[in-house]
């Protein structure tokens, strides 16, 4: 009894620690305290469940913590910023895949956390049971889809066949119709087909979606991790667990739905959509067709001698910037500015990159300030005001074409590059963006096109820049 | 405890998520992502009392391996965090 006292008040400790870490990230300068809360927090869960009267098998358990906590820790200190989307899905699939294991678990021993004897499971704990296997499973595969299609395993382009809608239903009502009848018969076979339904479903949830979508899909699975957590917790009648998972499942939809409106689409569009090219590059156009069809194409000279005679630069940078790994050459270029007393700040749309805030995760790697970085809402009234807007690998979130009404990405909220005094847009080619649509913004008097790589023309810029200030 | 209780208990830190979120700004989402990877390894509680069983058996190899993969996450995510959050630096005056 005292130490189920004691086992529940730090549990409680535990929670407020966890939602503190959140709190916060509100600012980067208490954030990383946070980070320290929410490990202080972990730490004494850890230890007052292993301090549990029926808790034996240190030394394997010990081993398991060894052995998980050494790949996670490899990982985490030797993953490229770039490829954090990447390390987020994998870390996704495997909270997915512990929830199963535990749910399983819990249905072999149920005497072991106070829900009844095998074959007399109470009703509740069943349902929470089969809840927290599901959503598990689908977080597990779905994660894993996600992983493969960001890593590139995958084309990034939607997959999709006929009679995709009506799979994904049918399999959702078995998996409803079966738990049903696992609750009635605690069947254990019953129990892993559910398993495997959820293991299917979640692959196809997720084949369907779009490479530029995935900022939306690894905030849902997020969400997921946590509903699927917080299922756990519900079998388990575990507080510490229901508060995390609750949390973080809130949190993930709030992200969901963030992204969602920044892109003007509906969640189930995104979800049953099937929508976009899965790449923006459309065939690659050369200088001389670009001419043709009216576009202004500069050199690296013209464009640095612009910046020189600007007093205030925005530089708006996309996916593109990313993936040719530019984002210290940017950064460099922004530094010379600055030095020539320009004013230099950068501009990130919510959907840039592939998961929420990757661009200024980046541009942080790249030793950009972060008070130099604003959110489209703060930055998008300056553009008027701004001599040279720099756009590197970013396109559909600057079409104006979203203000047409009939336009596919009509009323998706863009960054207004097009009142700037001058436009520089650095890209591959004239080609059309993720969304499938021509950018207007090209053939537009006031716009400047550099058309190559990301990095290489960047890099032309710095020395450019360097050589007309001396 | 009973169901209700843990749904009440649910229902509420729902409400304290969602406000708790929406204060977070949005140039540190990836972090509130990797934190709440970390965060989410918590599992790892249900995980080693299932481990913890004297006589080893389905139920506690399941257990053990389940302490493993939520270890990863708990490892991992606190780490990458910590390594993104360093990087978010000031202007130099």
């Amino acid at each position: 009894m005292i130490y189920a006292n004691i086992a529940g008040l730090s549990y409680l400790i535990a929670s407020v620690l966890f939602i503190l870490a959140l709190k916060g990230l509100s600012h980067p300068e208490t954030a990383r305290r946070g980070n320290f809360f929410a490990i202080i927090g972990m730490a004494l869960a850890v230890v007052v469940t292993l301090a549990a009267p029926d808790v034996n098998n240190y030394v394997l358990i010990l081993i398991a913590v060894i052995i998980g906590g050494s790949v996670g820790t490899t990982i985490a200190l030797k993953i490229k910023m770039t490829d954090l989307p990447q390390l987020v899905a994998m870390l996704h699939s495997l909270v997915g895949l512990a929830a199963v294991l535990i749910a399983k678990s819990a249905f072999y021993a149920p005497e072991r956390y106070g829900i009844g004897s095998a074959g007399a499971i109470h009703l509740n704990s069943l349902i929470e049971m089969s809840l927290g296997d599901a959503i598990g499973a689908i977080t597990f595969t779905g994660s894993i889809i996600a992983f493969a299609k960001l890593q590139g395993i995958m084309s990034g382009s939607p997959i999709t066949f006929k009679g995709q809608h009506a799979l994904n239903a049918l399999l959702a009502f078995a998996i409803v119709a079966l738990t049903v009848y696992f609750c009635i018969s605690q069947d254990p076979i019953v129990f892993w087909i559910i398993t495997l339904l959820s293991i299917i479903i979640g692959v196809t949830l997720i084949i369907p979606i779009g490479g530029a979508d995935m900022p939306v899909i690894v905030s849902m699975l997020n969400s997921y991790s946590g509903w699927a957590a917080a299922g756990i917790g519900f079998t388990l009648q575990n507080n510490l667990l229901i508060i995390a998972g609750a949390v973080i499942g809130s949190s993930g939809a709030i992200l969901s739905y963030i992204m969602c409106k920044a892109m003007n689409r509906s969640f189930l569009n995104v979800l049953f959509g099937g929508f976009g090219t899965g790449d923006s590059s459309g065939a690659a156009s050369s200088a001389q067709q670009a001419h043709e069809r009216g576009a202004n194409v500069g050199s690296v000279e013209d464009a640095a001698f612009l910046m020189k005679q600007a007093s205030n630069v925005i530089i708006v940078p996309g996916y593109g910037m990313a993936v040719a790994q530019a984002q210290n050459a940017v950064k460099e270029m922004g530094e010379l500015l600055l030095a020539a007393g320009i004013s230099v700040k950068y501009a990130i749309h919510p959907v840039a990159g592939r998961m929420p805030g990757h661009m200024n995760v980046l541009l942080a790697d790249a030793n950009v300030p972060y008070d130099l970085v604003f959110e489209m809402d703060d930055i998008n009234s300056e553009f008027s005001s701004c001599d040279v807007a720099f756009v590197m690998g970013a396109n559909d979130v600057t079409n104006p074409a979203a203000k047409d009404p009939k336009s596919p990405i009509a009323g998706m909220p863009i960054l207004e590059v097009e009142r700037a005094a001058t436009v520089l847009f650095c890209k591959r080619s004239l080609g059309i963006g993720y969304a499938g649509i021509d950018n207007e913004l090209f053939y537009r008097p006031n716009t400047m096109m550099l058309l190559g790589d990301a990095k290489d023309t960047a890099d032309k810029l710095v020395r450019a820049l360097k050589g007309t200030s001396h | 405890m009973s169901f209700i209780f843990l749904l009440t208990v649910f229902i509420l830190a729902v409400f304290v998520g969602y406000h708790v979120v929406w204060s977070v700004t949005p140039a540190l989402h990836t972090p509130l992502m990797s934190v709440t990877n970390a965060i989410s390894g918590v599992v790892i509680v249900g995980a080693i009392i299932a481990a913890g069983s004297e006589a080893i058996n389905t139920s506690t190899i399941l257990g053990i391996a389940a302490v493993a993969l939520a270890s990863v996450n708990v490892f991992g995510g606190f780490i990458v965090t910590h390594r993104m959050l360093s990087k978010f630096r000031k202007k130099a005056k």
